[in-house]
C-alpha cells in the first residue's frame, strides 16, 4: 500500500515572517490519483505547491516523494517531480525546441532519448508547428503549453500544476484536461484551479484550502453520490470562514 | 549537470548581440593599443640597441596590453554578469532550475564557469596577439604566462563578484551598476590609501594583478584571488539557498 504512495506531506507549515501562509497541511497521494486544490485567492495553494516541489522550505513538517525525503535528499526526490509554477518559467529568447531540450537535460534525460521525448511531448501539447518559434513571440496560451510540456517531459511520478488551464482557449482546455487525465493514469497529479467544474471533470479527489488550512477533503465519487454541489460547499466554507473572521 | 548550465549560459551569451559587440570591442581596443605600442617600439628600437641591458619586446609591448586588458575586463564584466541570476529571477525561470534535480552549487558554479569560458576566449585572443610578436623577434614566455594567469584570475574574481551581486536583485541594470561600482572600488582602493596602509593595499585587486603583470607569480596573490573567488561563489550559493528558507 505504501509503495503506491507517491507524495506524502505531513503537518507542513509555512510562515512569511509572522504571517502564517500555510498551516498544518496533510496530503497523501497514490499513483494514478488526480488531486484538485481549490481555494480563494491567497489561500496558500501556490505556497503549498512550491513547498512540495522544493522551491520553498517548509517552516515545519515533512515531505516525502516516492519514499524519498525532499528536505534531506532534494536532488533524488526532485527526479520524480514535474512542476508548472503559477507563472511559467520560460526563457523568452529561446526557441521552443531549445527550451525543451534544456528542460530535458536538466531532468537528466539521456541525450539519445531527447529527440524522441521532444517529438512526443510536442505532439501531446500541440506544439508541433511551433518548434522554431521564439518563446517570447508565442501567445499566452502557447506559452502555457510550453510550461506544461516542460513539467512532464521527463515522465515524472508526481506532476504539480499551478493553474494549468489559465489562458487556454476552450479547445485547448479540453485537450489539456484530457492530457491531465491521461497523466493521472500513470502518475499522480496535483493541480490548483479556480474553475470548479474542472475539478469535477478531471479530479479523483478535491481539497479546499482557506487561510492556509485544508477545510474540505473528499473523493469526487463520494461527492457525486451525495449529489452535493461543489460550488455550494466552496461558498459556504470559504465565505463562512472569511465572514466569521470579520465578525 | 554543470555542463548543462554552462552550455545554456554560453548559448544565451551568444544569441544576444551584446556578447559579440563586447568581444569585438575588446579586441579592437586591445589591438589598437598593441599596434600603438608596436609603433613606439619600432621607433626607439635603434636607441635600445645602444643600452647595455635593454628591455625586451615583451616588456614594452605586451605588458601594457595586458594591463589595459584587465581594465577593459573590469568594464565588461558587469554587462555580462548582470543577467546571470537577476534575469532568471525577473522572468521567474529560477523556479525551473530550482525544481530540477540539480543542486544550487551546480547552478552557481555552472554560471560562473560559463562566464569564464567566455572570458577565456577573450584572453586567448589577447595571448594570440602577443604571440604574433614571435614573427619579429624573441619573446619572454615566462612573462606572457604569468600575465595570462594573472588575467584569468582577475577575470574570475570579477565574475564571482558580479555573479554574487546579480543574485541579490531582480533588476539586471541595478546589478550592473552595483557590480561596476564595487569592482572599481576594489580596483582602486590602493590609489586612495597611502603606502603605509598595509591592510587596504592587501585587498586591492589592482595591486595583486600588478604582481603578475610584472612577471611575479606570487603565492600570496594567488591565495588572495582564490579566496576572493571562493568567498563570492559561496556567498551566492548561500544567498540563493537562503531565499528558499525566507521566501
Ligand atoms: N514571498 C512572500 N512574502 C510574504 N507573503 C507571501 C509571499 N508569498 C505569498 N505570500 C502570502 O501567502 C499567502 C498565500 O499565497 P499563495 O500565493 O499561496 O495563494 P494562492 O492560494 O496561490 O492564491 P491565488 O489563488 O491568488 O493564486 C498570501 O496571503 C500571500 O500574500
Ligand atoms: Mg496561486
Amino acid at each position: 500500500m505504501t509503495s503506491a504512495t507517491t507524495i506524502l506531506a505531513q503537518n507542513v507549515c509555512r510562515n512569511y515572517g509572522s504571517y502564517v501562509a500555510v498551516c498544518n497541511i496533510n496530503l497523501e497521494l497514490k499513483r494514478g490519483e488526480v488531486l484538485g486544490l481549490l481555494g480563494p485567492n491567497g489561500a496558500g495553494k501556490s505556497t503549498t505547491m512550491r513547498m512540495l516541489t522544493g522551491n520553498l522550505a517548509p517552516s515545519a513538517g515533512s515531505i516525502e516523494v516516492c519514499g524519498i525525503d525532499l528536505l534531506s535528499n532534494p536532488q533524488e526526490a526532485k527526479m520524480h517531480l514535474g512542476f508548472l509554477p503559477e507563472i511559467p518559467p520560460l526563457y523568452q529568447d529561446m526557441t521552443v525546441d531549445e527550451y525543451l531540450v534544456f528542460a530535458a537535460r536538466l531532468h537528466r534525460i539521456d541525450t539519445y532519448e531527447i529527440g524522441q521525448k521532444l517529438d512526443g511531448i510536442k505532439q501531446r501539447c500541440g506544439l508541433e508547428d511551433r518548434s522554431r518559434h521564439l518563446i517570447g513571440t508565442l501567445s499566452k496560451g502557447f506559452q502555457q503549453r510550453v510550461g506544461i510540456a516542460q513539467a512532464i517531459i521527463h515522465s515524472p511520478d508526481v506532476i504539480i500544476l499551478d493553474e494549468p488551464t489559465v489562458g487556454l482557449d476552450p479547445n485547448q482546455i479540453r485537450e489539456i484536461r484530457k492530457l491531465i487525465r491521461e497523466l493521472g493514469n500513470s502518475s499522480s497529479v496535483i493541480l490548483s484551479t479556480h474553475i470548479l467544474s474542472e475539478v469535477e471533470s478531471i479530479c479523483d479527489r478535491v481539497q479546499i484550502m482557506c487561510k492556509g488550512s485544508v477545510v474540505f477533503d473528499q473523493a469526487i465519487t463520494e461527492l457525486k453520490q451525495q449529489e452535493t454541489n461543489l460550488e455550494m460547499i466552496f461558498t459556504q466554507l470559504t465565505q463562512g470562514l472569511i465572514k466569521r473572521d470579520e465578525d | 549537470m554543470i555542463g548543462t548550465i554552462i552550455r545554456k549560459e554560453l548559448k544565451m551569451f551568444f544569441t544576444s548581440p551584446l556578447a559579440w559587440i563586447l568581444l569585438t570591442l575588446l579586441q579592437l581596443i586591445l589591438t589598437w593599443i598593441f599596434l600603438g605600442r608596436l609603433d613606439g617600439f619600432l621607433e626607439i628600437q635603434s636607441q635600445l640597441l645602444q643600452i647595455a641591458n635593454p628591455p625586451g619586446v615583451t616588456e614594452i609591448i605586451t605588458l601594457p596590453v595586458f594591463a589595459m586588458a584587465a581594465i577593459v575586463l573590469l568594464m565588461v564584466t558587469p554587462l555580462l554578469s548582470m543577467r546571470l541570476i537577476a534575469e532568471e529571477r525577473r522572468y521567474h525561470t529560477l523556479t525551473l532550475l530550482m525544481s530540477a534535480p540539480i543542486s544550487i552549487t551546480d547552478i552557481v558554479i555552472g554560471k560562473f564557469l560559463g562566464l569564464m569560458v567566455f572570458f577565456s576566449m577573450a584572453i586567448i585572443l589577447i595571448v594570440g596577439l602577443s604571440i604574433s610578436l614571435l614573427l619579429g623577434g624573441d619573446l619572454d614566455f615566462g612573462l606572457i604566462i604569468s600575465n595570462t594567469i594573472g588575467l584569468l584570475l582577475t577575470a574570475a574574481s570579477f565574475s564571482a563578484f558580479g555573479l554574487y551581486i546579480s543574485s541579490l536583485t531582480a533588476q539586471p541594470a541595478i546589478a550592473a551598476i552595483a557590480t561596476l561600482g564595487g569592482l572599481l572600488g576594489l580596483w582602486l582602493v590602493d590609489l586612495v590609501t597611502g603606502e603605509n596602509n598595509q591592510w587596504l593595499q592587501a585587498i586591492s585587486l589592482l595591486r595583486h594583478f600588478e604582481r603578475f603583470n610584472q612577471g611575479l607569480i606570487d603565492t600570496f596573490s594567488i591565495a588572495y584571488f582564490v579566496l576572493f573567488i571562493a568567498t563570492f561563489l559561496i556567498l551566492t550559493i548561500r544567498h540563493l539557498d537562503g531565499e528558499r528558507l525566507r521566501g
